[in-house]
């Protein structure tokens, strides 16, 4: 009897316990993703926090969501990766794959000590030491922390007494990057890396660290040191999917940036990059990178120059669906239609154009914006964000007397576009370019490479303050260009709509102006005339914004008093919450490097954005390189010589259009790679074995 | 009022759940390598306790006595405090997100701890009424926190600090579990007279 009492009472409490649950359940019931439920239960249930995240269900809520990949368990192994694959409906290698890097190149024993640290042997402890009582704030403590976090042995004391990673090991779960009280070791993945904004926590090189595209440079140089070009082609291309591009047309800033300035010359950073290109493209095998499995959500990317296709390389490397909407016929923006093919042969852009299309991005030539379609249009289509790139195709006039009367007098970018698009472009005996620039070298030097007899150049500042690059006014002095320094053209003259000569006047260098350069003034009564066939002007470009005159959306795009479009610098935003900005359309006229960068950044924002993540920039981010030092005094270094670029000869440039540079062979790579001292932010080879 | 007062002394100080009656020692080694554990879990018995007691109690005195069933306390209570934390749980992921996701998975890791029935059984046995249970398993639950996050404190400290190998994790622990109990014996008079 009183066992059924018992019975009764506890299946009672029981009963009322369950019914009570399950009407919980029911009204306080929550969606859940039935998918999150099958990969929670695909997962082993251990809740060992190994992945990083907090317990299973936290794992299989972020696999749902794209944040981790399959293999997300590290307890699981291969057949518990192999079974959340199988519910998310992707391979295990679709995801990322992650390793754990270290970046700090000098460890406590190398690099500068500030004091002997004499306390508990962990990073953390030493840590809260005055941040380790380094000179470099941000270096490698040195004292292993990492090593005994990692779990799986994947990390070990190196020959110079920093971690170094064992890959096979490495599961990426995370725990050194969690213990690392300095933030140096990170678990990388591809897209981690070219989302990655620079910012002075970083440790890099003084060339990283002024690079616009913040290129790793010490990294590729010592890939190609070691031989291994693909890795170094893999490496600039975390930043910079231009290779071939900007190994040839980039202003290297870089080199200028370069320690070695202080021993000898610049390591030959961009011929380098070059190399490395090149061999990509003659191995005839191009090094595909990681697509992420698509994610749905589309983008439009508007105009194909390089800021537009390096935001669209980026995006389709997330697994965005991405297209390209080119005005012109062909795709390359200003590459192609701006930069003469002696410069940046037609084949090699197109070879690397195509590179960026492989990875399954759309593009769609011969659609002008506010012609052909407008962003409502785009909206109607499914794009959830835009990328607005269109570039600077305006050119600025002479503003002189007679400029509208002869058809030979046109903008040196009219003249690059009509080459470009492959239409005849004579020019007469004499040719003068009015202005300073990389378009003014390029007019010249395609002038007289058509069979010009004498091509002048008249900039109204020194050859000093030319903002063209250095090598442009060496080659263009080569080849016969004439300098007419510091004049400014007054007046065009000729007969019966045939120009016959220009008008100028000398001026000299007054006070510097609001840029820093000493503003040229006019000399009185110095008026010269030259003989004239054709004028050319390049004296300035600036977005073409007519695309934009439209009611609607692009009505509420703010436009700078020089006519380009506002938007933010870093996360490129414009005021157009969707809607981003970059590239010489954002800048005004500037160079490809400057503009691969804001199709970097854009490429970010947009997948933060698409993804609801706020929308922020890293607080200590730089837009402009900070100053770091130099090689201290009293070390000597051993001097060597920079590796110089192979070139045609002037006689073999006259009359065609052949690439001058012809690269850098692969022994001279080796040496050059050589020279690099493999900087740190205050670190550099042979610092210690020199200072001792 | 003072009564309360002193009971809540008592449960936290004097009669500390952890360190003085050593019920629920498995979270308080097993979630003490880290403050922002430690916090999550303290946060967490803090409520399925003064939660469990309240509950337990109208169990004891309006089902199990009236029928005569006393004998039955241990499994009933733990029948319902299971379904308590379970209730709580489907509740709280509704209600309040944030607050579920704060307590995370220390939630369902209640459900087996035996400080929570410990107290419970207390309540019973030391004949309080519902006032006294309601304060008594609250400051208890305090109790556990504090002697949690205390330890919590001084477990964090022993990871930056040099130890021989045989004494790291679990050892030193023990240890300093011991020699906090040694401290809290301290307070034993405390209340009396």
């Amino acid at each position: 009897m009183e066992v059924l009492a018992a019975a009764l009472v506890i299946g009672g409490i029981g009963t009322v316990a369950a019914i009570g649950l399950g009407v919980a359940a029911k009204v306080f019931a929550v969606y859940i993703d039935p998918k999150v439920i099958e990969v929670d239960e695909a997962l082993p249930g251990a809740n060992c926090g190994g992945c990083g995240f907090t317990g299973c269900a936290a794992a299989a809520t972020a696999v749902v969501k794209g944040k981790a990949p399959a293999n997300v368990c590290i307890v699981g192994g291969q057949e518990v990766a192999e079974a959340v694959a199988g519910i998310m409906g992707m391979s295990v290698e679709e995801g990322e794959v992650g390793i754990a890097e270290l970046g700090c190149k000098y460890d406590v024993r190398t690099a500068h000590l500030l004091f002997d640290y004499d306390g508990v042997e962990d990073c953390r402890a030493a840590a809260l030491v005055n941040g380790g009582g380094k000179v470099c704030s941000m270096g490698c403590l040195g004292f292993g922390t990492c090593i005994s976090a990692c779990q799986f042995g994947a990390l070990y004391r190196g020959a110079d007494g920093l971690p170094a990673v064992i890959k096979e090991r490495c599961t990426a779960c995370g725990a050194c990057e969690r213990i690392c009280p300095k933030g140096i070791i990170r678990v990388q993945t591809p897209s981690r890396k070219f989302t990655h904004i620079q910012t002075d926590d970083d440790c890099v090189a003084p060339c990283q660290a002024t690079c616009p595209a913040q290129i790793d440079i010490p990294a590729y140089i010592a890939a190609i040191g070691q031989g291994d070009y693909e890795s170094a082609v893999c490496i600039i291309k975390e930043s910079n999917p231009f290779p071939l591009v900007c190994g040839r047309v980039c202003p290297h800033v870089c080199e200028s940036a370069c320690r070695r300035n202080d021993i000898d010359e610049p390591v030959n950073i961009n011929h380098l990059k070059r190399f490395a290109a090149d061999f990509e493209m003659n191995s005839g095998k191009r090094f595909l990178p990681q697509v992420l499995p698509p994610n749905g959500k589309r983008v439009a990317i508007i105009g194909g120059g390089p800021s537009g296709l390096t935001c669209a390389y980026y995006l389709a490397r997330m697994g965005y669906q991405v297209k390209v909407f080119e005005a012109m016929p062909k795709p390359g923006g200003m590459l192609l239609y701006g930069i003469p093919e002696y410069r940046l042969p037609k084949k090699t852009l197109a070879w690397e154009i195509d590179g960026i299309l492989e990875l399954g991005v759309e593009i769609e030539c011969n659609k002008a914006l506010g012609k052909d379609f407008t962003i409502e249009d785009l909206y109607e289509q499914g794009y959830d964000a835009v990328y607005l790139a269109v570039g600077a195709w305006d050119s600025r006039r002479l503003g002189v007397p007679g400029e509208q009367d002869f058809p030979q007098v046109a903008s040196g970018t009219e003249f690059l576009i009509k080459r470009g698009l492959g239409e005849e472009t004579p020019v007469g005996r004499d040719v003068i370019i009015v202005g300073g620039g990389n378009t003014a070298m390029d007019a010249a030097r395609t002038s007289w490479r058509l069979g010009a007899e004498n091509v002048y150049l008249l900039y109204r500042r020194s050859r000093k303050e030319m903002p063209a690059n250095d090598i442009e006014v060496d080659e263009g002095e080569h080849e016969g260009i004439k300098y007419h320094f510091l004049a400014a053209p007054t007046k065009l003259v000729g007969k019966d709509g045939k120009l016959d000569a220009m008008e100028f006047l000398k001026m000299e260098l007054g006070e510097p102006d609001a840029s820093g350069r000493r503003r040229p003034v006019p000399i009185e009564g110095s008026e010269t005339d030259i003989q004239a066939n054709n004028v050319f002007s390049a004296i300035g470009q600036s977005p073409d914004l007519t695309c934009l005159d439209a009611e609607g959306v692009a009505s509420e795009l703010n436009r700078t008093k020089w006519n380009s479009i506002v938007a933010a610098d870093g996360t490129m935003q414009t005021d157009v919450s969707n809607i981003f900005s970059g590239g010489d359309a954002w800048r005004g006229a500037a160079t490809a490097v400057e503009a691969i960068r804001d199709g970097r950044f854009a490429a970010r924002s947009i997948s933060l954005f698409l993804s609801g993540e706020e929308l922020t920039l890293p607080s200590n981010w730089y837009a402009k390189a900070p100053k770091l030092p130099g090689i201290d005094e009293g070390i000597n270094l051993d001097k060597s010589d920079r590796a110089k670029m192979i070139e045609l000869s002037v006689d073999d440039r006259r009359m065609n259009f052949n690439e001058v540079e012809l690269g850098i062979t692969e022994e001279m790579a080796k040496k050059e790679s050589g020279r690099c001292l493999q900087c740190g932010e205050v670190c550099y080879q042979g610092y210690r074995e020199k200072a001792s | 009022m003072t009564e309360y007062l002193l009971l809540v002394v008592y449960a936290v100080l004097v009669n500390n759940i952890l360190l003085a009656q050593f019920l629920g020692n498995c979270p308080f080694l097993g979630t003490s390598q880290k403050m922002s554990t430690a916090t999550g879990m303290a946060m967490a018995v803090i409520f399925v306790l003064t939660c469990a007691g309240v509950i337990t109690w109208a169990v004891q005195w309006y089902v199990l006595v009236p029928l005569e069933l006393e004998y039955l306390q241990t499994i009933a209570f733990i029948l319902v405090i299971a379904a308590l934390v379970q209730l709580v749980e489907i509740v709280l992921q509704k209600t309040a997100p944030a607050l579920y996701s704060a307590l995370g998975i220390f939630l369902p890791l209640i459900t087996t701890n035996c400080a929570v029935l410990g107290v419970a059984i207390i309540n019973i046995k030391e004949d309080y009424d519902f006032m006294h249970t309601v304060v008594f398993s609250f400051a208890s639950a305090i109790g556990f926190g504090l002697a949690l996050v205390l330890f919590a404190g001084l477990r964090e400290r022993f990871a930056l600090s040099r130890m021989p190998k045989p004494l790291q994790g679990t050892v030193s622990g023990l240890i300093t579990a011991g020699l906090m109990a040694l401290a809290f014996q301290g307070f034993l008079k405390l209340g009396e007279g």
